[in-house]
Order: structure tokens, then C-alpha cells, then sequence
């Protein structure tokens, strides 16, 4: 599709500089798949995470770092070393360009680098400064080393998940949550900005503390202690909550499994119940089926007209709960879930990733999004899309760049005298 | 001045995903009206009706969830389902920049308020959906929930240790980030809305929200062909690339008490074996490739020495030399006991009129000239409806009294 054929982009009015540290990655993103010309500062040799791995072929090399891939697709990249004057100069003149800027572990390098955001906000009055830290900068937490592993383990997310066996830790779910949490804030606090910055003309500082992300992404842990004062305790895959609940995953036929979730409620649900398990031949292991049938019939069930319910709401909740988990254990779990929602039966597989994104309804919703690599002669797979925008869509307009690849294309645009670079 | 000001927001949304977002827009200063259903109490959103509470009194005012997820808004009955309903609803409509809901697909179009009759009453208009499974494909009339958005993106499967049951996320974590992109796709409508003129819908399926939050773990599966269902895998608690060792969560003194370490590099070794004592300074573990060689036997050392210490101890012990460590807190010590969310300001104080003074959740950004607030409490069931209709919607007083006896609101 040529430039004139895509459709309009969402963001497409703004420049964004992204001086590239450790929680900047992924709020770049959200800027750049919505239009937004993403231009990410480097320094030389290019940033950290593209010395992450995984990498392509397990080869390691900085523009193979999927990692980076993962942060970096649709972005540009401008190599600068800030320790060089005319380098700053060149980004003093990029940065009078840009309409948001995000910075995340810059710290105490600010005033050598002469990036302390007020002062720069001084001299560009429009800029919108966005600070993603672990902890509030200047805080009395400021500076304290943290990673992901240590913010959802200080900050909530993680007591709250593990298993049943509290000889067993509690649990980090995998993805970098909180880096995708507050780059998700990040944007959101850029946007909002930016709205106010249409009618007063000004640009301001947007503080993304993580810490803080984390203690309010907890549902329940955090509002039960807020007004009850009580403390939620990890259950396997369940909610923590502060009684022990009965367990909700079943082990299924194919070694996976299923969550069960809220258990059937109306004479309806009881009758598909009922009649899937006479389906697959189950009835006989299953004597309290009977339960179930009583409760398909609207008059006497549990939600019938006050007094004459003639139905024992433990027999019927008990015997539904079984039922699920009998037929469960008899099916694959993709075949439990689609069986059961199609009887309006909310039920979901646990899918490992790979199997979420290869599902017939990703594939179908075009969740898988090919962008060219053509150095490396292959087409990939991202995924994507977050959000599906009709009048603006969200897309990768290119590959993740290599280290630099656009500093003189950048430079040219800006007229910044090119001289010698730095990488 | 606050940054939204300017903006209406006729809100639909129920539950933690849906009415998360709208709060956040509500603390950044956008009048956001929600619409409820005054035939059942606004039940649909289930929220009203959990616990926990805070006495013995129950009604649909009085969930503490409800209010902590509303806060900031006014509230406002419409029957939907009745031609007069749908008259004030079309009115409300007409002077809103965005309507926002989180109803099973297909439910606006049967209401008679699809994007199409909605862009119809207000041309520019954003209209945010969000569903689990989206407004097409074939599972589009299947029904989530949290855990089941979770189960069916990668969620659960990836948070747990290796070759057990999947943990999975002890909590609605998609509900929290299902409303986050809500917040995302609103402010992203509103912005071209405001420099277009041009409104659109934009669909939400939080368990496409989901499947994008794995990292780079979908690139391994598709450029080199390895997924995370293989022996060993998944676990939560390691480096998920092996790019650092120790990375885990070890057991400290007292009942359920754990503390989590990372070294990042080489040089953070060094330095937490001196915190770690003398066994740690031996050569055979100075190197990464090394301390992952034996992962198990390194986590197993730094337990023996975790296991008979306060974890708050040890995590400041660590600090203190430049390694990232933190005491697995409970919510008591996150919520009173750190003195950076005391700064931050981070749970506010409202007055409710039914539930009392009680504190919330604030957001965990701050904008240097025009950041959030939270003065308000989550409405009552209908609190604001004589302003909505009569302020904004012009209807006079007898007119809403009609409404009113009628059930219309």
C-alpha cells in the first residue's frame, strides 16, 4: 500500500522523541502502531534491550533482538551520544520538533545532559515531558534499583497470585506487566496532555510512577484493605480471596486445562447442562443429573416466583459443578470451551500463547499482522491489533529499526547540520 | 483546570473493565453520565450488588467495588427499553462526545443505538466497545469474564512454575487492563474527533488487548518457532529469556513470607554476594552462563540463607548495595506503609452518603498542570438524574415527575 492509498492515522499530527531506557519501549509503541512518527534516541551501540534475548536464530546482535523487535516495530532510529555537545545540540533541535517526549531512567543524568525536563520545558513551552520511573522522582524511593520482578512483588500483583500451597511462592505472570501496564498510563497521561495543551497552548510534565501502577492494577486486594480491612490470600487459578473458595481449573481429557467460572445460574444453562451430558453418554456416572433437569423447569427452579421453588439450590448448584467438571475431564479443553459456549456456559481453555494466537478466532479477527524484514528475506508475524480503530487503524508501518538507521534521514529533515555522527 | 474539561462522556460500561476506564477519564475533569437500568437497579452491572461492604446494610449503593470504580461520576436511570427512555437517551446522545459500553456484542444494535443510528443523533461522535471476543469473528457471541479472558490469551498459562498446574493471575488483571485500553482507545477517538471533526467506532476485545501483552514471546514462536508450552516452562518467577540469574522468590522468617531478587548483570552479583556472605564469592558462580548452568542449586543457596531472615531485611540489605529486591508485601504494608505512595497521594479520601468516608483508588500518574482529582464518590442509583434531565436535557419538572412515576427513569 503506497503512502497516498493508507488510511488516515489516528496520531498522525504528533512527533514523539523517546529517549530509549528501560520502561520507554513499550508506550513508544502505542504511539507508533497509532500513527505517530515515533523517533527513538539511541545511544551508540544502540539501546540496552537490544542486547536482550530471545534473538532471531538465537544469534545474538542488536538488531535480532526480539526483544527490541517487540518495543521497537514502526518506530525510527536516531543514534546520539549525549556526552557529546554537538550531539545535545542536535537533539535540542529534534526535541523543539516533537509534540511528547518519554524518558524513563535518565535520572540522575538529567542536569549532565541538560534534559532536566522543567528547564526543557522552558525553552519548548509546547512539549509534553513523560517520566515513566519505578518510584515518584525525587521521592523518598528514588533511586532504589527495581525491575519488574521487584515492582509487582513490592507492589501487589503478586501476592495475590501462586497456588493454594503457600509452601509454594507466590507468582509472577510473565510479559513484563509492569512495563506494559505503565506504558499503557503513559500514553493515556501523554493523551490527556495533549488535550489540554490544545486549548491552553502549553505543554506540562506526565509522571508515570510504577510502583503506583502496580498497587492500583489489583482489583480486590487493594479495595477490600481500603475499606474493609481485610487480606486476600492466593488460590490456584482463582481469585485470592479471603476465604478459601472451591477450586475452578479442571484437568481436560488433551492435559490442559479449563476454568470453569461462574457456575450456571438459570433453568436454561441447567438444561443444556443436563442435556450435553445425556449427549455424551455421561448420565449414568452422573445420578444427580436429576437435579439438573428439575432445575430446567422455570416454575419450580431457584429463580422461581417467591415460595415455590421446589428445588434444593445446594443439590442443583453441586450437581451443575460436577457435571461441568466431568465433561471437562472427558474433552479437550478447546472443545470443552466451544461446547460450552455455545450452550452459553462461559467457560475459557487456558491456552499458552503460541496456541492463542494460532486460534481460528485470532486468525480470523487478523490478529496476526505480517511485517517485511527483507534483509533477512522473511516475512513475520507480529502481533496486534490491541484495539481496532475503523476510521484510523492501528498498524506496524515498518519493521523495527536498526541501530541508527534513520539519523542522517532525521537530521536531513530537521536541517541540523549532519557533521560527524557519533555510532 | 483539568485536561477534559470539554469532554461528555455517556457511559454505558458496567463492571471493573468497563467502568475503569470512564473513571479514569472522570478524575482527568470529563463529565461522564452514567446510564443505568431502573427496571432492575441497575443490577447489569454487578458490581453494585458484591460485596465487600462496609457494615451489614446491602442495596445497590453500597459495594465498595462499585463505588471505587465510579467515582467522580454522576449517575443517571433510563429505560431503554421504552420508547420515552430511548427519546431522553437519544437527547443525552446528542450532546456527548463519546458513548461508551461493555455489553455482550450485538446488544446496542438490538436497543436501536448501534454505531450507525449513534453517529446519526451526534455526527463526530467516538464510540467505544468492549467485549471479550469482539463484534466479529466466531466467538463473537461467546461471554467472559476476567479469568476467562485471561485463560484464553496466554494469561494464566504464563503465570505459574514449571510443569505444574497453571497459577494464572489470582485476580481480574484484564479487567484492569481491558479498562486501561478503553481509556487508551477513548482519548485516541477524541483526539482525531478533535482534529478531523471525524468520530468513529473502535472495537475492544480485551482478550485482543491480552494476546498483545506477552512481549516478545509471540516473536519466538513465530520467527523461531518456540512456544511456551515445553518441559520446564513456564516459570514466572525466573528470567523468562535466561538474561538473568538469581531471579526468583525466595521464603523468608514468618508465616508466608517471601522476598524477590534479580541480578540484572554480573557486577549486581558481585555486589549481592557481598550481602549474601561467603559462599557467594566463589568463581564458580561469577559469570551468568554459570549461575544458569545451576539455577536450581544457586536458588536453593540464596533460600538457606533468605529463609531465616525478615524479608523486609533482606530486601533493604540488597538495595542498599544496588541490587533490585522487595519483600512480597501484603496489601496492608504496600497501602500504609510506603512512604512513596504517602507522597504520591495515591488513595484519596471520598464521602459517600450511604457507605460514609472511605478511601479509593487514585491514578498512578500525575500531570505537573492539570492532573487528576477525586471529590466525589461513586453515584447513587439515579442521584443525578433531575440534573441530567433537567439541566442538560431541558426537561421541566413535571415532565421528569411523569418519567419518573412512569418507570421511564
Amino acid at each position: 500500500m503506497s503512502a497516498a492509498d493508507a488510511p488516515p492515522a489516528a496520531l498522525g499530527d504528533l512527533r514523539v522523541v523517546e529517549l530509549a531506557g528501560e520502561f520507554t519501549g513499550l508506550a513508544g509503541r502505542h504511539f507508533a502502531d497509532l500513527g505517530a512518527d515515533v523517533v527513538v534516541v539511541e545511544p551508540p551501540g544502540g539501546a540496552a534491550i537490544r542486547h536482550l534475548p530471545p534473538f532471531v536464530d538465537d544469534d545474538p546482535h542488536p538488531d535480532r533482538s526480539l526483544r527490541w523487535w517487540s518495543e521497537a516495530a514502526g518506530k525510527r532510529s536516531v543514534v546520539l551520544d549525549l556526552d557529546l555537545a554537538a550531539d545535545r545540540s542536535r537533539l535540542e533541535v529534534l526535541l523543539g520538533t516533537a509534540d511528547v517526549v518519554l524518558e524513563s531512567d535518565l535520572g540522575a543524568r538529567l542536569a549532565a545532559v541538560d534534559l532536566v525536563p522543567d528547564t526543557v520545558l522552558a525553552r519548548h513551552p509546547t512539549l509534553v515531558w513523560v517520566s515513566i520511573t519505578p518510584f515518584t522522582r525525587d521521592g523518598p524511593r528514588d533511586g532504589e534499583p527495581a525491575c519488574d520482578l521487584t515492582i509487582l512483588a513490592g507492589g501487589g500483583p503478586m501476592w495475590s497470585c501462586g497456588y493454594d500451597d503457600h509452601r509454594l511462592p507466590p507468582v509472577r505472570g510473565q510479559g513484563y506487566q509492569s512495563h506494559q501496564m505503565g506504558a499503557v498510563y503513559a500514553a493515556i497521561g501523554a493523551l490527556a496532555a495533549i488535550a489540554a495543551r490544545r486549548r491552553t497552548g502549553r505543554g506540562q510534565r506526565v509522571a508515570v510512577n510504577l510502583n503506583a501502577v502496580a498497587n492500583t492494577t489489583t482489583e480486590i486486594a487493594t479495595y477490600n484493605w481500603l475499606s474493609v480491612q481485610s487480606v486476600v490470600q492466593r488460590q490456584t487459578g482463582r481469585h485470592a480471596a479471603p476465604v478459601v473458595t472451591e477450586p475452578l481449573q479442571v484437568r481436560t481429557a488433551d492435559d490442559g486445562y479449563v476454568t470453569t467460572g461462574v457456575p450456571p445460574r438459570t433453568p436454561a444453562q441447567f438444561a443444556a447442562l443436563a442435556a450435553w451430558i445425556a449427549e455424551l453418554g455421561l448420565a449414568d456416572e452422573l445420578p444427580e443429573v436429576v437435579f439438573l433437569q428439575q432445575a430446567s423447569d422455570p416454575d419450580r427452579a431457584l429463580g422461581a416466583p417467591e415460595g415455590n421453588a421446589t428445588v434444593d439450590a445446594m443439590a442443583v448448584y453441586s450437581a451443575s459443578r460436577d457435571a461441568m467438571n466431568l465433561i471437562a475431564s472427558r474433552l479437550p479443553a478447546l472443545e470443552f470451551f466451544v461446547g460450552a459456549q455455545r450452550r452459553d456456559l462461559p467457560v475459557g481453555a487456558v491456552l499458552a500463547p503460541e496456541e492463542a494466537f494460532e486460534n481460528e478466532h485470532s486468525v480470523a479477527r487478523g490478529m496476526q499482522v505480517p511485517v517485511d524484514h527483507p534483509e533477512l528475506g522473511r516475512t513475520v508475524r507480529y502481533p496486534g491489533p490491541p484495539l481496532r480503530l475503523m476510521r484510523t487503524p492501528w498498524r506496524i508501518v515498518r519493521r523495527p529499526p536498526t541501530v541508527g538507521e534513520h539519523t542522517a534521514d532525521v537530521l536531513a529533515e530537521l536541517g541540523a547540520d549532519p557533521g560527524p555522527l557519533a555510532g | 483546570m483539568t485536561a477534559l474539561e470539554h469532554v461528555r462522556i455517556c457511559d454505558l460500561t458496567g463492571q471493573l473493565a468497563g467502568a475503569g476506564a470512564t473513571k479514569i477519564l472522570a478524575a482527568l475533569g470529563a463529565e461522564v453520565i452514567r446510564v443505568e437500568n431502573p427496571r432492575n437497579q441497575g443490577r447489569w452491572d454487578m458490581m453494585r450488588t458484591v460485596g465487600p461492604y462496609v457494615d451489614d446494610r446491602r442495596g445497590p449503593n453500597l459495594g465498595v467495588g462499585f463505588n471505587n470504580h465510579n467515582v467522580g461520576k454522576l449517575g443517571v436511570t433510563i429505560d431503554l427499553a421504552d420508547p420515552r427512555g430511548k427519546e431522553l437517551f437519544a437527547d443525552l446522545v446528542r450532546i456527548s462526545d463519546a458513548v461508551t459500553e461493555n455489553f455482550a456484542a450485538g446488544v446496542m444494535d438490538r436497543l436501536g443505538f448501534g454505531y450507525e443510528q449513534l453517529r446519526g443523533l451526534r455526527e463526530g461522535v467516538v464510540y467505544v466497545s468492549s467485549s471479550g471476543f469482539g463484534a466479529d469473528g466466531p466467538y463473537r457471541e461467546f461471554k467472559t469474564w476476567g479469568p476467562i479472558v485471561q485463560a484464553m490469551s496466554g494469561l494464566t498459562f504464563t503465570s505459574g512454575l514449571p510443569d505444574m498446574e497453571p497459577a494464572g493471575w489470582g485476580y481480574s488483571y484484564m479487567d484492569h487492563m481491558g479498562a486501561y485500553a478503553m481509556a487508551l482507545a477513548l482519548l485516541v477517538g477524541l483526539h482525531v474527533r478533535d482534529t478531523t471533526g471525524q468520530g468513529q467506532w473502535i472495537d475492544l476485545a480485551t482478550t485482543e488487548a491480552a494476546l498483545t501483552l506477552h512481549g516478545p514471546a509471540l516473536l519466538d514462536w513465530t520467527v523461531n518457532g518456540r512456544g511456551r508450552r515445553r518441559p520446564g516452562q513456564p516459570n514466572g518467577n525466573h528470567a523468562i529469556y535466561d538474561e538473568m540469574a538469581p531471579h526468583s522468590v525466595y521464603p523468608a522468617r514468618g508465616d508466608d513470607c517471601w522476598v524477590a531478587i534479580a541480578c540484572r548483570d554480573d557486577d549486581e552479583w558481585v555486589r549481592a554476594a557481598g550481602v549474601l556472605g561467603s559462599w557467594a564469592h566463589d568463581e564458580q558462580w561469577r559469570t551468568l552462563a554459570a549461575r544458569l548452568a545451576r539455577q536450581d542449586e544457586l536458588d536453593a543457596r540464596i533460600a538457606a540463607w533468605t529463609a531465616d531472615r525478615d524479608a523486609e531485611d533482606t530486601a533493604r540489605a540488597l538495595v542498599a548495595v544496588g541490587v533490585p529486591a522487595s519483600a512480597v508485601r501484603r496489601p496492608p504494608e504496600r497501602i500504609d506503609g510506603d512512604p512513596d505512595l504517602a507522597g504520591w497521594g495515591l488513595f484519596p479520601e471520598v464521602e459517600h452518603p450511604e457507605i460514609g468516608r472511605t478511601r479509593v483508588e487514585g491514578l498512578p500518574i500525575h500531570l505537573s498542570e492539570t492532573d487528576w482529582s477525586i471529590a466525589s464518590a461513586a453515584p447513587c442509583l439515579g442521584q443525578h438524574t433531575d440534573y441530567v434531565l433537567g439541566e442538560l436535557l431541558g426537561r421541566d419538572a413535571d415532565t421528569i415527575d411523569e418519567l419518573r412515576a412512569a418507570g421511564v427513569v
